[in-house]
């Protein structure tokens, strides 16, 4: 999603490899391609590196990994970030993806929603599940207000001032717009299903004061239905767990449930997919289209499993068809990290 | 068995194994539950209406499948996450409605 920190249409980046998703897998990738003597830059929607480990579960315990007994989702991320950065990949976070087209020299370039390019001889898609996007409340009629009154994120606060906001959620998104939006809004209503937070508690008690002294609104309920016309919204119904309806009037609807995957622009990338999945070999994990690999969880190959250690050993095995592909001229050698001084000096590990 | 009734109203009587998780059960029989965290109660995707005479005896949800239940849709008192119940022979017969689908 575009921000500040982006430069549209700035001179594209030009690497070897280019990947698509910085989760575990695509990090790991940076590792194998590294000691292949191939750059990488990695891009993804999040805004930080890590995808669902850092997303859905960084404080939760992984037990699978070979040799880490037990390690979190973001030690697991911070620890892969570490083993990589001798390899100085490049990152291009907080966007998506959206075209990818092949060029007369025979190299691939990739377009971002930020308006950024990567051009690289080689790309790999390791977007895992698909790209992190807003949770989209299933209310009748919602399709016909976005972008005109609903809204998932938050790109600039202006567009607010002077309306009848409407925030909706109990975690930390909710309660931070519903403090950095309340001085402009011309009357804010944070709706919660119930009297408790997911939310920093300093966010909580801040929204509980304003609350106390009237000049916001917090009820508690679900929002039922949404009143408007012409993609504008008057008001939406609040539903109390007693089933009794109330109306708030309402310029701008804002949803915070959390985010959820979906494939996104890959499904437009001309490759053959199989159940939202990429079908490739499992000598090279390539897909249907030369010098486009697919490694992780959005692959898919008979016995496939999803886990990260199986992404990793992908990794491993497209790094070399890569090679090939990147350095035509050149012989593969095939080396342990153990024993070769050539890859300890990548590394940076060599004995001086 | 659990029974579980889909989107459209249509019931299923699903084998069970004792220990699995009420979402594995229900995805291993190919029903379109997304349970996108895996069962990590970390994303509220394989939310679930149990059957008031079956709430009971279940165990309460934790505080942190109620806090999830903060990033599901049209939640009920009869709301649970189905990934945090384990099945077991003391549920046989369980029926649990599929919550709307994630947009």
């Amino acid at each position: 999603m575009p921000d500040a920190s982006h430069t549209p249409n700035a001179a594209p980046v030009e690497t070897d490899v280019a990947i698509v998703g910085a989760g575990p897998v695509g990090l790991f990738a940076v590792f194998e391609l590294g000691l292949l003597d191939m750059k990488c830059h990695l891009i993804d929607i999040l805004d930080r590196p890590g995808g669902q480990c850092a997303e859905l579960y960084p404080e939760k315990p992984i037990y699978d990994i070979p040799a880490v007994p037990i390690c979190t989702g973001q030690e697991l991320t911070d620890r892969l970030l570490e083993q990589i950065r001798p390899f100085n990949p490049t990152f291009s976070f907080s966007q998506q993806v959206e075209g990818l087209e092949k060029l007369a020299d025979g190299r691939w370039r990739l377009d971002t929603d930020a308006g950024e390019s990567v051009i690289a001889k080689v790309v790999v898609i390791a977007a895992g599940g698909g790209s992190f996007v807003p949770k989209k409340p299933p209310i009748a009629g919602i399709d016909a207000y976005e972008g005109g009154s609903v809204f998932y994120a938050v790109r600039r606060m202006e567009p607010f001032r002077g309306k009848r906001l409407v925030i909706v959620g109990g975690g930390d998104s909710a309660l931070d717009w519903t403090l950095n939006l309340q001085p402009l809004a011309e009357r804010l209503t944070l709706v919660h299903r119930r009297d408790d937070f997911r939310a920093a508690p300093d966010s909580v008690n801040r929204m509980r004061a304003l609350a106390a002294e009237g000049t916001i609104d917090f009820r508690i309920g679900q929002v039922s239905r949404l009143v408007g016309s012409d993609g504008r919204l008057s008001h939406v119904l609040v539903k109390a767990d007693d089933g009794a309806e109330t109306e708030i009037a309402c310029d701008a609807l804002l949803p915070f449930f959390g985010l959820t995957m979906k494939l996104g622009p890959i499904a437009n990338f001309g490759l053959n997919l199989h159940q939202n999945l990429i079908p490739v070999d499992t000598e090279r994990f390539e897909t249907s289209t030369p010098g486009i690999f697919a490694i992780g969880d959005i692959n898919w190959y008979p016995g496939k499993l999803k886990l990260i250690l199986s992404g990793f050993h992908e990794a491993a095995l497209m790094a070399q068809a890569a090679f090939r592909i990147v350095f035509p001229e050149k012989k593969l050698r095939f080396q342990y990290t153990t024993s070769s001084t050539d890859l300890h000096n990548k590394l940076g590990v060599a004995e001086k | 068995m659990i029974r579980v009734i889909d989107r459209e109203g249509a019931e299923h009587e699903l084998e069970t194994l004792d220990g699995w998780r009420v979402m594995e059960i229900i995805r291993d029989h190919g029903l379109p539950i997304k349970a996108e965290c895996g069962g990590a109660c970390s994303c509220a995707t394989c939310h679930v209406y149990v059957d008031a005479a079956w709430l009971a005896k279940l165990h309460p949800p934790h505080d942190e499948e109620t806090a999830m239940l903060d990033e599901a849709f049209d939640v009920r008192p009869n709301s649970r996450l189905s990934c945090q119940i384990l099945y077991g022979p003391d549920l046989d017969g369980l029926t649990v409605t599929l919550a709307p689908e994630v947009g």
